[in-house]
């Protein structure tokens, strides 16, 4: 292993002494990721503090931050690669592998933090098995973030003090508390990650340049895509849960804060709030499993530890069934699945260049990310091995068909990708349910290059159109006017509609084949109802795409602007990503394939072995579990003709539309109708254009029931019933104190009856005062007796 | 310096107030700038000295009582001067010095309606050393006496400058709290003769009810009567129906103290007093007092989604917050208790800034009538952006202060000490988990509907209505900049209670097993 770079060790030379078997794979840039998250953080703060007095307003500061941290996200990938690629080539000698945790990240901090978990995470060199060949272990730089409880507790707790990374931390002191470190892991799943939030939010920041131009509130854009940008990476590099809730919620806030971006207007901050209030209620999923995880792992928030905890059996399946439940609610809610899919659309609101970021590319695939993170909770807790229907690849297969579904009924274009992100999103989750980890993660990446093509191209189209994303009102025949965008926009529709050779193609393909049905597959199962799901989607993902092509880019011009194609800052971005929507699909060529056409053998799956850690193979299901699935030819031309016969039938209806009637964008009385006449389709049609009727279930019932009815009654209660008993005491100390007076007590009183007396009398007579008026008298009274009555206290004791 | 601090630093950072009021008496009322100098100045001394002690503070060993002065006091009872510092008491003694210079500041161009800003400094002060001495206090009937002491100056505070039915809420903040304090006092006094122990001392009076084996009714007796006086401090629900209106009809600075210091006496009480010195009845109430503080989560909730007015709603948020306290301290273990004494500093810096930003709008607009306001971010963008930052600390934002009230306490709550039913506190869980949902609920709409959007016509052209001034920053950017920094290096608080709390802990893991 000396051949990998070792840039730098500083403690992570220490770590190596300390575990001899260990062997370090260590890179300046690994021990430093936590800057890539550090410059868009600062840049947020710079942008805010200084960025209205600048010449372009700010945004030169969060390109630059974006850039920079652009840079060492590839710089990182290729030293990853590299990594991953000299551990190949030495696979065969049987060397042991090891992660290392090293303290010296986040540099700065006390000495004694550093020590503190200054530890190997040599478990799987230690404890054989599968060790001996952990290509891509993450390696994790973590330093203390804040001690709490005791070391004595968790031996009570019955910790296992052979969990190395749990060594307590001593504080310095000679006591030891228990340590709840931070610290960044990297490794294939993060770099790759990392590659798709720099890139896209590169590309975004300079669209963004020309497309809110002139914005009343352009500074305060830019400062928010930079707080987003860091926050994201912020979770993509957590080590721990804990960290991972901290980026998960940031993320959430920016995302408030851009659908709301224009605020004025109600619906904008409707949307907002919509957004946010759905994922608060996934966030209770998050919140409970990440708990039960927590305990299960003794007391752990550590990542790799709960999943090799997980993988080992060391947490029962039951517990991880419950946990992989709780976590699923969040992922519904944060990555649009179904049924919390709903805010998804409405995010919409805010401005395009947002809606390609936040909203397709990056922070609606942290549901998905979470559960390649922690994949071993899900795959076991769920047990994908050998199953052929879970919760995880149910909502995945719904949401794939129910969104693509609610994407034929979209006037807007933007609203028409947003339901295809639901169904993609839907692919990946259903991949990772089916057991197709690296599928689900391939799919991720190239969605993240072609859906933003398509959002960014919408946006140019919009630009174009006044602002208007109404396919049907004003746009059409837009591909005279704007090559450019027409293009790209082909470009990235075939890459989603999964037509070779573009990016989409490869992973559709593999999940397809991940689902293990067709014959000569393989796969960790026979998930025959969520392949069957996929194969729907892939050919309705063709015909909605062309549907929404044909409506903006054929036919004649409906609208009322003078078209135009948008100036380079917006093309650019749009050639670069078409470009990669081209090229990503070939990092993952089927072997197969590859030697088909002539290749090289390591030309095969590289994707495959920079991303997942060959841990994911050992780790997740064991021995017996976790298996690729083979790829199959007659599978993939018939996935391709299912899409290429729907996009073409699709294409055909149009065509005949606009021979009876240029204008015309559906069959209607007029041009003779199909969709709003046979009653059976009628009805299908009006329950996609109410959205299956969700919205009205949640924002009208339980949202407005909540805030209504149940609000107003527990506040009635309160009201008229609690404060009412407590005026009630009042009143009837009074009524006692008078009858007291009358019968028992006429005259003779001491000093301290006579206090506590007309206390009570008072607060009655107080309460009456209100409506009387008499206030004042009663007032002087009561402090009189009050001060009395604290004097008494004093005294007598 | 050292021997000064060691001998005399508390009782002058408790008393240096004080001084002040004795100052201020010889001074006429009209000398309104003269009056504020000193009341700065008196805060700002008791602030040094607090700081001074702070960083001779001994961080390694913050389980043990530091700063300790114990000197005879009414020696018929044996009650004692005796005061000192741990890592529970500092953060909320670090709160108080920090909160109360600032509503002084904030004062200089607000004092309220009717003015005298002599008497309303001086009831500031007097209510400082009451706050500050009931968190150094280590005598139970100097812990009464200064637990009392504040209810006064509050009084007054509420009754005179408050809204328009002030002497109502005044009364009723009084008596309710005063009512509370009698079935303290009497659980006190009886755990003196009890224990036999001639002494209020809380350290001694611990351990003598375990050598005396108080039995466990005896303690469940006792737990319950401190329970009251505590609970309806803190407010508790059911006992929680004069905080509304003390809140609502309270000064701005009234209500700041009250969110930001004052409801901290009552969980602290639980933590500091009735926890340690009655584990046994505290165990057979923390079921109880963990279905008080689930059904204030929801209950506080609704109250504000119900609400049509700001201020009227934050002080319900406050119901809310203060039973994600209570059950973090309900869980008996050290998880929990830390977070929940987190909770407090963040709820007192994240409620006392939206007080502070409510009592501001009140005084441009002068309605907090959420229906008539909008449009915040328009006419006062920098308020509206604090406001905004607020609201997103009170709803648990992690990042920012109170998530970390908040989220240990659910954790805490999946395992609560041994003894404790699990099962049963697994459901308060995930009750309080829902609470994060109605919280994000009720502040966002609140947001939504003072902040975002257009003005209304009634305020859209009012020259009134201008932005943050001078005093406002900087009485607030303290507090914000610790929202934003306690977000992220939990361990200021965390580092600091952990020794003591798990002091406590460990009473409990012992009582379990």
């Amino acid at each position: 292993m000396s051949q990998l770079p070792t840039l730098l060790a500083g403690a992570g030379v220490f770590a190596a002494e300390e575990t001899a078997e260990a062997v370090v794979a260590q890179s300046w840039l690994y021990d430093n990721a936590w800057l890539v998250f550090t410059l868009p953080s600062a840049s947020f703060l710079l942008i805010l503090l200084f960025g209205k007095r600048l010449p372009f307003k700010g945004a030169e500061i969060g390109i630059a931050a974006v850039s920079t941290s652009f840079i060492l996200a590839l710089l990182t990938a290729f030293t990853w690669i590299g990594d991953v690629q000299d551990q190949i080539a030495h696979g065969g000698e049987g060397e042991e592998h090891s992660l290392v945790v090293t303290d010296a990240g986040l540099g700065g901090t006390a000495g004694e933090a550093a020590e503190s978990v200054a530890v190997a995470l040599t478990a799987e060199a230690e404890e054989g098995g599968h060790g001996g060949d952990v290509r891509g272990a993450p390696v994790i730089n973590e330093v203390e973030w804040f001690g709490i409880g005791t070391d004595a507790n968790r031996a009570v707790l019955g910790t296992d003090a052979n969990q190395p990374n749990q060594a307590p931390a001593d504080d310095g002191h000679g006591g030891s508390s228990f340590s709840i470190p931070i610290g960044t892991q990297v490794d294939g799943q993060s770099v790759m990650l990392l590659i798709v939030v720099t890139t896209v939010s590169l590309l975004v920041h300079i669209y963004s340049t020309d497309y809110v131009h002139g914005d009343r509130r352009f500074t305060h854009y830019f400062a928010f895509l930079s707080l987003f940008t860091a926050s994201m990476l912020f979770m993509v590099l957590a080590s721990s849960t804990l960290q991972l809730i901290v980026g998960w919620e940031l993320v959430g806030v920016c995302s408030f804060v851009l659908i709301g971006h224009w605020w004025e207007e109600k619906p904008n901050s409707d949307a907002a709030l919509k957004a946010f209030l759905t994922n608060r209620v996934g966030d209770i999923g998050l919140l409970v499993g990440i708990t039960v995880l927590y305990f299960a792992a003794d007391r752990s928030f550590s990542i790799n530890t709960i999943n090799e905890m997980a993988t080992s059996g060391a947490i029962e399946r039951s517990t991880l069934t419950i946990a992989a439940v709780c976590l699923m609610a969040a992922v519904m809610s944060k990555s649009g699945q179904f049924i919390l899919h709903t805010w998804l659309p409405d995010a919409m609101a805010g401005p395009t260049p947002v809606s390609a970021l936040i909203h397709a590319a990056t922070m609606v695939v942290a549901g998905v990310y979470m559960i390649g993170r922690l994949y071993p909770v899900f795959y076991e807790g769920f047990g994908i091995a050998g199953g052929n229907i879970n919760l995880m690849a149910f909502i995945g297969g719904l949401t794939t068909v129910g969104g693509g579904a609610l994407a034929f009924v979209q006037r807007d274009i933007k609203k028409v990708l947003a339901y295809s992100t639901v169904s993609q999103l839907g692919y990946m989750v259903l991949a990772l349910g089916v057991g197709a980890y690296t599928a689900g993660m391939f799919h991720l990446f190239t969605h993240a290059f072609f859906k933003a093509c398509l959002f960014l191209g919408a946006g140019s189209v919009s630009h174009a159109c006044h602002h208007s994303f109404d396919m049907k009102a004003d746009m059409g025949g837009l591909r005279k006017y704007m090559p450019i965008t027409f293009t790209t926009f082909i470009i990235g529709s075939l890459a989603l509609a999964g037509i070779p050779p573009l990016a989409g193609f490869w992973s559709k393909d593999e999940i397809l084949a991940g689902a293990g049905v067709w014959p000569g597959t393989g796969g960790n199962g026979t998930f025959t109802i969520p392949f069957i799901f996929g194969l729907i989607t892939a050919a309705m993902t063709a015909a909605y795409m062309t549907r929404a092509i044909w409506l903006t880019f054929f036919g004649d011009y409906r609208g009322h602007a003078h078209p135009h194609e948008s100036g380079p800052r917006i093309t650019i971005p749009l050639i670069v990503l078409a470009g990669l929507a081209v090229v990503v699909g070939f990092l993952n060529m089927p072997s197969p394939f590859v030697s088909a056409i002539g290749l090289p053998s390591s030309w095969a799956h590289k994707f495959e072995d920079w991303v997942e850690p060959e841990g994911v193979a050992s780790f997740v299901g064991g021995e017996n579990g976790f298996t690729h699935a083979s790829p199959s030819l007659s599978l993939a031309i018939v996935a391709t003709l299912l899409a290429a016969g729907a996009g073409a039938s699709v294409w055909l209806y149009y065509k005949r539309l606009y021979a009876r009637d240029p204008k015309a964008t559906e069959y209607t009385a007029e041009t003779g109708s199909i969709m709003t006449q046979v009653g059976a389709l009628a009805v299908g049609h009006k329950v996609l254009e109410e959205k299956y009727y969700l919205d009205h279930l949640y924002t009208d019932v339980i949202v407005g029931g909540t805030k209504g009815p149940v609000a107003r009654a527990a506040y009635w209660t309160n009201q008229n019933i609690l404060d009412r008993m407590v005026d009630l005491v009042g009143t009837s100390s009074v009524a006692v104190g008078r009858f007291v007076y009358k019968f028992i007590d006429q005259g003779a009183v001491d000093g301290a009856v006579n206090a506590s007396g007309s206390l009570a009398e008072a607060f009655g007579q107080i309460l009456r005062g209100v409506q009387t008026g008499q206030i004042r008298q009663y007032a002087t009274l009561l402090f009189g007796a009050a001060t009395v009555l604290v004097a008494v206290f004093i005294i007598a004791v | 310096m050292e021997s000064f601090l060691d001998t005399w630093g508390i009782t002058a950072m408790v008393f240096a107030p004080l001084v002040g009021v004795l100052a201020m008496m010889f001074v006429p009322e009209k000398e309104e700038e003269l009056h504020k100098t000193i009341a700065l100045v008196a805060t700002v001394v008791s602030a040094i000295v607090g700081i001074l002690l702070l960083a001779n503070f001994d961080y390694g060993n913050s389980g043990v009582l530091q700063f300790v002065v114990d000197r005879s006091w009414i020696d018929v009872i044996s009650a004692r001067y005796s005061l000192g510092v741990d890592g529970i008491s500092l953060p909320l003694v670090a709160l108080t010095l920090l909160v109360v210079p600032l509503v002084i500041v904030y004062s200089w161009h607000h004092i309220p309606e009717p003015g005298n800003a002599k008497a309303f400094l001086m009831l500031t002060l007097v209510l400082h050393t009451g706050m500050l001495g009931t968190f150094v206090a280590q005598d139970l009937v100097l812990f009464f006496v200064f637990f009392e002491v504040v209810l006064l100056p509050m009084y007054f505070m509420i009754g005179v400058w408050g809204g328009e039915q002030r002497l109502y809420a005044a009364i009723k903040f009084f008596l309710y709290t005063l009512f509370g304090s009698a079935f303290m006092l009497v659980s006190f006094l009886a755990l003196y003769w009890l224990t036999g122990s001639q002494t209020f001392d809380m350290v001694e009076l611990a351990q003598r009810v375990q050598s005396e084996g108080l039995t466990t009714t005896e303690q469940v007796l006792l737990f319950g009567g401190m329970f009251l006086g505590f609970g309806i401090k803190v407010p508790m629900f059911p006992f929680h129906t004069w905080l509304p209106d003390a809140h609502t009809q309270a000064p701005t600075q009234g209500s700041v103290i009250l969110a930001a210091v004052m409801l901290k006496l009552g969980t602290y009480g639980f933590v500091r007093i009735a926890l340690p010195i009655l584990p046994q009845g505290a165990q057979q109430w923390a079921p109880w007092i963990g279905l008080l503080a689930v059904i204030g989560i929801i209950y506080g909730a609704l109250g504000c989604l119900a609400q049509t007015d700001m201020k009227r709603l934050i002080a319900f948020s406050s119901v809310a917050h203060m039973g994600y306290v209570m059950l973090g301290i309900a869980t008996l273990t050290d998880f929990g208790i830390n977070a929940a004494i987190f909770g407090m500093v963040a709820h007192g810096l994240i409620t006392g800034m939206l007080f502070f930003v409510a009592g501001s709008v009140k005084e441009r607009y002068h309605t907090l009538e959420i229906k008539r306001l909008g449009g915040l971010l328009i006419q006062a963008p920098r308020m509206g952006w604090i406001l905004g930052i607020t609201t997103m600390a009170s709803l648990g934002l992690p990042g920012l202060a109170g998530f970390w009230g908040e989220f240990p306490v659910i954790l805490a709550s999946w395992q609560p000490s041994a003894g404790l039913n699990t099962t049963l506190f697994r459901v308060y869980m995930v009750v309080a988990a829902v609470g994060t949902v109605l919280a994000a609920g009720y502040l966002l709409w609140l947001l939504q509907r003072t902040a975002f959007g257009n003005p209304t016509e009634e305020f859209a052209d009012d020259p009134h209505i201008h932005d943050t001034v001078f005093t406002e920053w900087v009485a607030w950017v303290p507090m914000l900049i610790l929202i934003v920094v306690l977000g992220f290096v939990p361990s200021l608080i965390f580092d600091v209670t952990n020794e003591p709390v798990s002091l406590v802990g460990d009473v409990f893991e012992a009582l379990g097993n």
